[in-house]
């Protein structure tokens, strides 16, 4: 079995290197896929369409938002996932036992050092989401760490604490707001008469012209990808690490 | 030999390396996908395959003369003051297209963005899929008491059960 897997891949790495030689350089700047029409529109237009000088950002939320849209959704649906997955719904799982497991957590020193720097963290992961257009960022790196930083939370005091944070009702209720946040701003977009997730026509409820509209319609947008992706972050955590028991964590 | 070996470095490795590099840690995640027992092994080979995709991607993207697809706001404002101070003589209606030309943006200046945003996508979803994958090997870990997949073969075969 080992012999032929490994014949298999080494066929199929042999005939790919073959097709390597066909490919531009690296670095190469007169490359098909870097002269293409696609790219230089995005790179010399962005800006002046848009206001938002984050190309990457400008491109996941308005130009590619259908397909960011439907991957928060499909963030949500693994999340889902998971808990169906897991849950074992014909045993209610009682809080007494949550309320037991105190003696879960870091110790001294790790609850010390993490009381000190959460606060730090998700101040952090909130500029990366609200700053995410004009610099590095955006929802869903400002989403993961805010998750993050509840993961971290419970691996210094325990699950239930972080739970008490950020129950699992409460989980579900963000990711949900989130999708809501993305798919009523498009929504919005039709009722005031153009496309779906065409923002320049919200610039009547937004302050700026249509540009600006635009940009700002961005950042909206980023928050929902944040809700979600928070939500479902440590949502994934505390079903993964207590087995869908959501007790005892690690 | 030695030459022979030696151009076919420089003329095919050297300046597609990249590809190189995505190609074997591409075949490192098929192997592990194919031939691993462990379905944890099997998992961690699908992290590298995914990472190797997301690797070529990226490299595509990049240019020689370019930094991070962000347009600096200090830069293009202070270009544009110049060009103003510069061009006092014409009127107002005769600056304007050439203000704007000099503000065009130079695209060797800025990375291709458009990969990036394709692998933001596909980070995501592996991300989901990993944790998608997690939970159902821990379900099956639960009923089947093991991850190794010829000992969970050997249980759902029939008769060997009960």
């Amino acid at each position: 079995m080992k012999v032929f897997g490994l014949i298999a891949v080494l066929i199929v790495g042999v005939l790919l290197l073959s097709a390597t030689k066909d490919f531009p350089d690296w670095r190469d700047k007169d490359s098909p896929a870097n002269e293409g029409p696609v790219s230089s529109f995005y790179i010399e237009k962005t800006e002046d369409l848009t206001k938002v000088p984050n190309m990457v950002t400008a491109v996941l939320a308005d130009y590619r938002g259908y397909d960011t849209m439907f991957e928060t959704i499909v963030i949500f649906i693994a999340g889902i996932g998971i808990i169906a997955v897991l849950r074992n719904f014909d045993e209610p799982h009682s809080s007494s036992i949550q309320r037991e497991n105190n003696d879960e957590g870091g110790g001294l020193l790790a609850r010390f050092t993490c009381s000190l720097i959460l606060p730090f963290i998700q101040i952090f992961s909130l500029y990366v989401v609200a700053h995410g257009h004009h610099s590095p960022g955006g929802g869903f790196q400002g989403g993961v760490m805010l998750g993050a930083s509840y993961i971290l939370l419970a691996l210094a005091f325990g699950l239930s604490k972080a739970k008490e944070r950020f129950s699992e009702r409460r989980t579900m209720i963000f990711a949900a707001v989130g999708i809501f946040i993305y798919v009523g701003w498009g929504v919005l977009c039709l009722l005031f008469g153009k496309e779906f997730l065409d923002y320049s026509v919200l610039n009547s409820i937004l302050p700026g012209d249509a540009k600006w509209a635009r940009s700002h319609s961005m950042l909206v947008v980023e928050i929902g990808v944040a809700f979600t992706v928070t939500a479902i972050m440590f949502s994934m955590y505390s079903n993964l690490s207590t087995r869908g028991r959501l007790s005892k964590g690690l | 030999m030695d030459l022979i070996i030696a151009t076919f470095i420089e003329d095919n490795i050297v300046p597609k390396f990249n590809y190189w590099i995505y190609v074997i840690l591409m075949m490192i995640g098929l192997y592990a996908m194919i031939t691993k027992n462990n379905l944890m092994k099997k998992l961690i080979g699908m992290g590298i395959f995914q990472t190797a995709i997301i690797l070529f991607y990226v490299s595509i993207g990049v240019k020689d003369t370019a930094g991070i697809p962000i347009i600096s706001h200090h830069g293009s404002e202070h270009h544009q003051g110049a060009t103003v101070h510069s061009e006092s003589g014409p009127s107002s209606e005769e600056v304007s297209p050439v203000k704007v030309k000099n503000n065009t943006i130079d695209k060797d200046k800025y990375a291709n963005p458009l990969p990036h945003v394709l692998m933001l996508t596909a980070i995501v979803v592996g991300v989901s899929t990993l944790g998608l994958a997690l939970a159902i090997s821990q379900k099956i870990f639960k009923s089947f008491e093991t991850l190794e997949e010829d000992e969970i073969l050997n249980k759902l075969r029939p008769g060997s059960h009960d």
